[in-house]
């Protein structure tokens, strides 16, 4: 490839007083300082956000209230900082939900861990985690950065649900198969 | 109340004065540092500081809001700060110089004051009085004695923190504080050739600079002598920049290759006085500017403060009281001030810092010789009107 020489121009008697350049910066930053100001006035204005945002991770529950975590603990082997703990628990066999057998008895994410990756929403066969909008997440001590699970299902609050999946098993289970 | 005051001794009225102008001079340096924050941020397109509040000022409506977003109570909060704050000794300085460092910082920048005149009135006599703490005739002559002074401060401060970067910042500054006070010097000459006409007693005072630039009308001597002397004016107010240690002169701070410069080792109060000490400097010098090349406190050029006074004794009955000029004047000036430490600023968050050897080669090869140029061009154009 052929090389191109460009010289460098010498400056002129103007440039080296460096007067017409100065000039010209100090027109740029008055312009810009008339301007109203670009930034966001943060606790008041809240910024967009945008769709797919990955926030604070958070459980959910469907829409008839009931707690979708079956406690497989797969989030908890898949998480990469290990910022999930799980103590599973039995959901007693009389209880409404109780062909699910299984739930969470304790679910603790400690958000000084969480790298906000979103692998648990990936892994989650049940859609039970879901890192939603929250994005800031603050607290006085170690202890108030964990997210216990009561604190979880309040900031994951309930998202519609278009499976039902324990639904239709219950179903089947009791009518067999021909009722789908 | 005012004659209640003139039969005061004259040691009282000078102490009165003196504090007063402490009083403004004082809050208004730390005022600068305020500006400097919002220009700053208003200029990088950010609201600046604007969260502060007196919790019971918040409720006055419009006005307590307003000052807010002006960020002026940040101005109490840093203050207070300052005032406050663990003031930490370092255990490798020498303790009685680091100490005296900022004080030194302090006594130049509000000693100037008292030469600078700051308006003028009429007395009983009809005589033009100026509003000054020390109308002294070696005038300017005081104040660079005065203010080239500052630099030991920064020397002390270097040497004292016995820390390399403080050091090589007060080394830097005072190299470019003695190459840049000769030009300041050189260009202030013909001034003052201009202003000593033959045949009159030779005076330096500040306020015969004044005078120079008070014709009424369509005369020479109404022309301020920035607009008749404007290579003298420019070269001033570049190395006021270099003297003020302001950007692109900013070699004694550099804070990109210096840490802090000279008060890196500084911290709470102590700090805070090199940084008034800083504004105060900047304010003095403009001051000082104003006065020789802006007309003081003339509003426009062919347009003097007694003409002014004059005009409105037809209106107002009370216009040649004393205490009406001396206020008119004052705020005139101040206006003027004003202006010259916004474009300080302006200028500071505009450009990049020279590097130090382009500063000295400015200083050596450019202005130096752009100085002396000068003052011969207007030595010879000076005897030539005056022959």
């Amino acid at each position: 490839m052929a090389v191109l020489h460009v010289s460098r121009k010498p400056l002129t008697f103007a440039e080296r007083t460096y007067i017409p350049q100065i000039l010209e910066g100090l027109k740029i930053t008055f312009k810009r300082m008339i301007q109203p100001a670009e930034t966001m006035e943060y606790p008041e204005q809240r910024p967009e956000i945008p769709k797919n945002y990955r926030g604070v991770p958070t459980l959910v529950k469907d829409p008839n209230g009931r707690e979708k975590c079956v406690s497989c603990q797969l989030c908890e082997f898949v998480c990469p900082p290990k910022a999930i703990r799980i103590t599973p628990g039995e959901i007693p066999p009389d209880a409404p939900t109780g062909h699910v057998e299984k739930g969470p008895q304790a679910f603790d994410i400690d958000m000084l861990r969480c790298i906000y990756c979103g692998l648990c929403q990936e892994v989650c066969p049940e859609e039970a985690i879901f890192l939603q909008n929250q994005y800031s997440m603050v607290g006085y001590s170690r202890e108030e950065m964990v997210n216990h699970k009561s604190r979880l299902y309040e900031l994951g609050g309930t998202l519609p649900d278009q499976h039902h999946k324990w639904d239709k098993k219950k179903a089947a289970e009791e009518h067999g198969n021909a009722a789908h | 109340m005012l004659d209640f005051f003139f039969h005061w001794p004259l040691w009282a009225q000078s102490a009165v004065k003196g504090l007063a102008v402490i009083a403004v001079l004082f809050p208004f340096a730390a005022a600068c540092s305020m500006a400097e924050r919002k220009i700053c941020a208003w200029i990088q397109g950010r609201p600046g500081p604007n969260r502060t509040i007196v919790p019971w000022l918040a409720w006055i409506p419009v006005i307590a809001p307003f000052l807010q977003r002006l960020g002026l109570f940040q101005l109490a909060a840093d203050g207070g700060k300052f005032v406050f704050k663990e003031d930490p000794i370092p255990g490798h300085v020498n303790k009685l110089y680091f100490v005296l460092a900022p004080i030194l910082a302090m006594i130049p920048a509000l000693t100037t004051v008292t030469i600078v005149p700051f308006g003028a009135y009429f007395n009983q006599a009809g005589q033009l009085v100026p509003l000054v703490l020390a109308n002294v005739d070696i005038g300017l002559l005081a104040v660079f004695a005065i203010s080239s002074l500052g630099v030991y401060s920064v020397i002390l401060a270097g040497w004292a923190s016995n820390s390399k970067y403080p050091f090589l910042g007060s080394i830097r500054a005072s190299a470019q504080l003695i190459s840049y006070e000769l030009s300041m010097t050189l260009s202030v000459l013909p001034v003052f050739l201009w202003i000593n006409k033959p045949g009159g007693a030779g005076t330096l005072s500040l306020f015969a600079a004044v005078e120079a630039q008070s014709g009424q009308g369509l005369h020479f001597d109404s022309l301020w002598l920035g607009i008749w002397m404007p290579v003298s004016a420019f070269i001033f107010l570049v190395a006021l920049f270099a003297e003020t240690n302001r950007q692109p002169f900013d070699m004694a701070e550099s804070e990109a290759d210096l840490v802090g410069g000279f008060h890196t080792e500084y911290g709470a109060f102590k700090w805070s006085l090199f940084f008034v000490a800083e504004y105060a400097h900047m304010i003095v010098g403009s001051g000082v500017f104003t006065l020789m090349f802006l007309g003081g406190w003339n509003p426009l050029p062919g347009l003097p403060l007694a003409a002014v006074v004059h005009g409105l004794e037809h209106w107002i009955s009370w216009a040649s009281h004393p205490a009406f000029m001396g206020v008119l004047g004052v705020l005139i000036f101040l206006g003027k001030v004003a202006f010259f430490i916004f474009f300080f600023m302006w200028v500071r968050w505009t450009l990049p810092r020279f590097r130090y050897d382009q500063i000295m080669k400015l200083g050596w090869q450019k202005l130096l010789p752009l100085a002396i140029g000068n003052l011969i061009f207007y030595a010879l154009l000076i005897a030539l009107i005056d022959r």
